[in-house]
């Protein structure tokens, strides 16, 4: 139907189109006076529904082209899947290694690769190129790269889906925007009275489709740089909208609190991209040739030329993960001369990658960790996972659509997506610290979320829970694991979010469970679609039956991987007994949170008396989504979803056995996955089990009075409903240390800087002084004493002036006369020497005169 | 002529230059300054003359003393004028009244 160059042109579609709305609904929206208006929603949901149309249609395209190879049944599960995965790369490798052969043959290739009527595209790889290039400084090339692999796609579909559901959600959620006077009832004035601000819907909408347009970016990314640039864009979106009531106090902080807290990760991440620019000296992710095609796609494409011998163009570049990993995915583990453990750097056809010496190109195996740490650090602060973790909780003070984009779609899942993509440059280190990380924050998140009160909080804590599933399940090798739970914990914790912004919205703004209470017979669709999510993130399946929600399928998939893992590394037994435990307490919060809300007897009866039911346009989004929290996961690990990411899963993956002398662990293979699937899927069915029953038991049925558990453990309570102390600890460690050098520099600055300032201020005007004085006495005593002077000459000459004429005749002969006398007494000589000469002259001249004057 | 000598008509020209500034440091009377004015001119003109006639000046001296009497005629012009409104103003040509500018 359509080629396969068509399938960036799709993506680009998809990703430019919010961009688009972004500009015409923040510059329309300024220049509109009517607040009333509803059309920047319709746009922004217009944009990114058609960008959901485009990514579907891009998907479907893939599909096709890849003869939907991801989707084929095999009899033996993933793990023949893997190894036909890395074949298909090998044939591609050796298409490139032929074609270098062939590189005049370029051009032609090109002509034909560009005809669609007489090629036949197969997509064995990535397809990667480059749409613009931005600039070019010696080697460092910044451009606008795509990388898309079916990973790419399922991101796309699923973000864009899910955008416009909560942007069809929010229009019906910020209606209360569309006023010309908007009251915040949270924002006290001087005087008293509330906050009268014009309504600002539009501006909501705007920075929703910023930030799809900055996640989508972010997805389609080819190179690190392009990245960095959409995660801070992603970054300062999120900081728009969590402060969007920005006259809120608790807003403007909480925004603040996320933006600093991201910048703390970001410091890592731009670490890691310098070494690795350092040492690679590419920024991009994998070899493209931008003269094979139009767009420049080459690895991915396998082009079938119609003759013998013209083959498809040769690879120009190596991307970073050509680079560090062979196509079997392994590092290449050396020893340089001072026995310091080195890596290889690999071309496409696996042979060393030289440098312009013919040296082999290396990166020292530290410098490679480090570089995987730094990154993962940026994955810290975006994804919130421990110990940068407390941010999220606080963004709750955002609107509440903000939260369900936030919390699934994009900001935080882009650090789990990041950490995914960049899987094949992580050492086993990283890998190791990774899962660590995500150990102790799903553990720590889901402790607090037991005593939260606040349903957006509990559902804030749970996701950060969830988001350390992920890198769990990413650093212990289930690469496909983690990415399964972000997509389907996208699904169900949107759904959850916009239940909980449905109670809020019907409650009039009543976040706090304690008032809640009986609710599911005001809002029985809010209730029932909530339940969906619930039962989906608590992993409950019916034992022996195909039937379960789609959080089971990814959890199971994320503990059997730990299980495998701990089997291959019994010192890591932690990673797999932690993440169980976690599963039961996940399992026994979200209940407590759906108990507490919807069941049970109307606890405030003020606020169960004003709660209805959400409007049509609220609610048809919660039921699509129930319908795929429940079911996106269909089949399990057998079903397309999880065979649709694992298909770009990096080669080697699962099998990679410790390179020698550097790595302690092991990852465990496909195999070793499978042969405890069945178990570990039973332990956290048990653990899930017993904490919906726990729930039920406490919540539900009223066996344990909560109140009475909270007094027998104060102390526990207190430590995790303040949330296990980190905002205190942070407060010690960083806020007051701070507070404390700013004091000491306000007093620097007040008695040095000041004081050196006053003391020159001081010494300026006693110099000015000084020099007043000086100009005073001197410099205006020389002038009036010149004035004077001259006026005493002039006067004393006044006496001369009698007006009498022959005075004046007087003064003239007399002064002649003692001129001449003058003239005679100072040159005597002069008139004594020269004269008589003269008089000789005169007189002997005096003769002829007559003479000439007779003739 | 040829006794007379260069000494002689110096002699005449600085005996009226003597008689006219007598005559301007004494006479009261405007016209009788005037008339010592012109005898000043006259005794210059008599050394031009003279110097003309005995030295290697040629007729330069003689043209410098018709310029003077030139000069002198303009001047006595201009002076009888300011004689006449002095006159009228205060009613007599003593210019020892004439001292209203004196410091």
């Amino acid at each position: 139907m359509f080629s396969p160059t068509a399938i960036p042109k799709f993506l680009a579609v998809a990703w430019l189109l919010p961009l688009l709305g972004f500009a015409v609904e923040i510059f329309a929206g300024r220049w509109q006076r009517d607040r009333k208006d509803r059309t920047a929603a319709g746009l922004a949901v217009a944009c990114i529904a058609t960008g959901f149309v485009c990514s579907a249609l891009a998907l479907f395209t893939w599909g096709i082209h890849t003869g939907w190879a991801a989707l084929a049944p095999s009899a033996h599960g993933e793990g023949h899947h893997g190894e036909s995965h890395s074949a298909a790369h090998d044939a591609g490798h050796d298409e490139h290694a032929k074609a270098d052969d062939h590189g005049h043959d370029a051009e032609h290739a090109k002509a034909e690769s560009n005809d669609e009527a007489h090629a036949d595209h197969a997509i064995t790889g990535p397809l990667t190129g480059t749409f613009y290039t931005l600039a070019r400084f010696g080697s460092l090339q910044l451009s606008i790269d795509f990388y898309i692999d079916s990973l790419t796609l399922v991101m796309f579909t699923m973000v864009t889906f899910i955008a416009t559901c909560i942007h069809l959600f929010a229009t019906g959620y910020m209606s209360e925007e569309l006023t010309d006077d908007y009251v915040d009832h949270q924002v006290h004035t001087r005087n008293g009275g509330h906050f009268h601000r014009p309504g600002r819907f539009y501006r909501f909408f705007a920075f929703l489709s910023l930030f799809c347009f900055s996640m989508l970016g972010l997805v389609i990314a080819g190179n690190i740089f392009m990245v960095f640039v959409f995660w801070e864009l992603v970054g300062v979106c999120s900081y728009f909208l969590i402060g969007f009531y920005v006259e809120r106090k608790s807003a403007s902080t909480a925004a603040n609190k996320a933006f600093i807290m991201n910048r703390v990760g970001d410091f890592g991440f731009l670490i890691g991209l310098m070494v690795l620019w350092t040492y690679f000296g590419t920024f991009s992710f994998g070899a493209y040739n931008p003269e094979a095609t139009g767009y420049g796609i080459a690895s991915g494409l396998k082009v079938e030329a119609p003759h013998e011998g013209e083959e498809a163009a040769p690879t120009v570049a190596t991307g970073l993960f050509g680079m560090a990993r062979g196509s079997d995915g392994q590092l290449r583990i050396d020893q340089d001369v001072d026995g310091v453990a080195t890596v290889v750097m690999t071309q496409a056809d696996d042979t060393d990658l030289l440098d312009a010496e013919g040296n082999h190109r290396m990166i020292p195996y530290v410098l490679l960790t480090i570089a995987g740490l730094g990154i993962f650090a940026g994955c810290i602060g975006k994804s919130a996972q421990f110990p940068l973790q407390t941010w999220l909780p606080d963004a709750m003070e955002g609107p509440t659509p903000v939260s369900a984009l936030v919390h699934s779609a994009t900001m935080v899942a882009a650090g789990v997506y990041l950490a995914a993509r960049f899987y094949p440059m992580f050492t086993h280190e990283v890998l190791l610290t990774i899962a660590y990380i995500g150990c102790i924050t799903a553990f720590v998140a889901a402790t607090i979320a037991i005593v939260a009160t606040d349903i957006k909080k509990v559902l804030a804590y749970s996701t950060i829970s969830q988001l350390g599933y992920m890198m769990l399940g990413i650093g212990v090798g289930g690469w496909g694991a983690g990415l399964f739970h972000l997509i389907t914990h996208a699904f169900f914790k949107s759904l959850m979010f916009l239940a909980s912004g449905s109670v809020i919205y019907g409650c009039h703004h009543e976040q706090e469970m304690p008032k809640m209470g009986g609710l599911w017979r005001k809002m029985p669709i809010t209730a029932f679609t909530m339940l969906a999510g619930v039962i989906a993130i608590a992993g409950l399946a019916i034992p022996g039956t195909p039937i379960a929600f789609s959080g089971f399928h990814s959890k199971d998939a994320i503990v059997a991987n730990a299980l495998a893992f701990t089997y291959a590394n019994p010192s890591h037994f932690l990673l797999f007994v932690v993440p169980l435990v976690t599963a039961g307490i996940t399992a026994f919060y979200m209940f407590r949170l759906w108990f507490y809300t919807f069941a049970g007897k109307p606890r405030d009866h003020h606020v169960y008396d004003h709660c209805h039911e959400s409007p049509r346009v609220m609610t048809t989004p919660l039921i699509v989504l129930a319908v795929l929290a429940a079911g996106c996961a269909i089949g399990g690990e057998e079903g397309p979803l999880y065979k649709l990411i694992t298909f770009s899963q990096p080669a080697g993956v699962d099998a990679m056995d410790p390179p020698p002398a550097v790595a302690q662990t092991t990852l465990p293979g496909h195999e070793a996955v499978h042969a405890v699937h069945s178990q570990a899927g039973m332990y956290a069915l048990i653990a899930a089990f017993l904490g919906t029953g726990i729930a039920w038991l406490v919540y539900g049925k009223g066996v344990l009075d909560p109140a009475d558990v909270k007094r027998q453990l104060s102390s526990l309570h207190t430590f995790l409903s303040e949330k296990w102390q980190f905002d205190t600890l942070y407060d010690v460690m960083f806020v007051r240390p701070v507070h404390v050098v700013s004091s000491w520099c306000t007093a620097f600055d007040r008695v040095v800087i000041d004081g050196f300032l006053h003391f020159l201020s001081r010494l300026t005007i006693k110099v000015a002084h000084v020099d007043r004085r000086f100009d005073e006495g001197v410099v205006d005593g020389f002038v009036n004493l010149m004035a004077d002077s001259t006026y005493s000459v002039g006067r004393s000459f006044r006496v001369l002036q009698t007006g009498k004429l022959r005075q004046y005749v007087m003064f003239i002969a007399v002064s002649v006369v003692f001129l001449f006398v003058l003239v005679f007494a100072f040159f005597p000589r002069g008139s004594s020497t020269s004269a008589p000469e003269a008089d000789v002259k005169v007189s002997s001249r005096v003769v002829p005169r007559p003479e000439v004057n007779r003739d | 002529m040829a006794g007379v000598d260069l000494t002689a008509y110096l002699l005449v020209g600085a005996v009226l230059f003597v008689c006219g500034i007598v005559c301007m440091a004494t006479k009261r009377n405007g016209i009788g300054v005037l008339m010592g004015v012109e005898l000043v001119l006259n005794g210059a003109n008599v050394n031009f003359v003279a110097f003309s006639r005995y030295t290697s000046l040629g007729l330069d001296g003689q043209m410098m003393s018709l310029f003077v009497i030139v000069l002198a005629a303009a001047e006595a012009a201009i002076a009888l004028a300011i004689a006449l409104n002095f006159y009228n103003n205060h009613q007599t040509i003593d210019v020892d009244r004439g001292s209203e500018l004196q410091g």
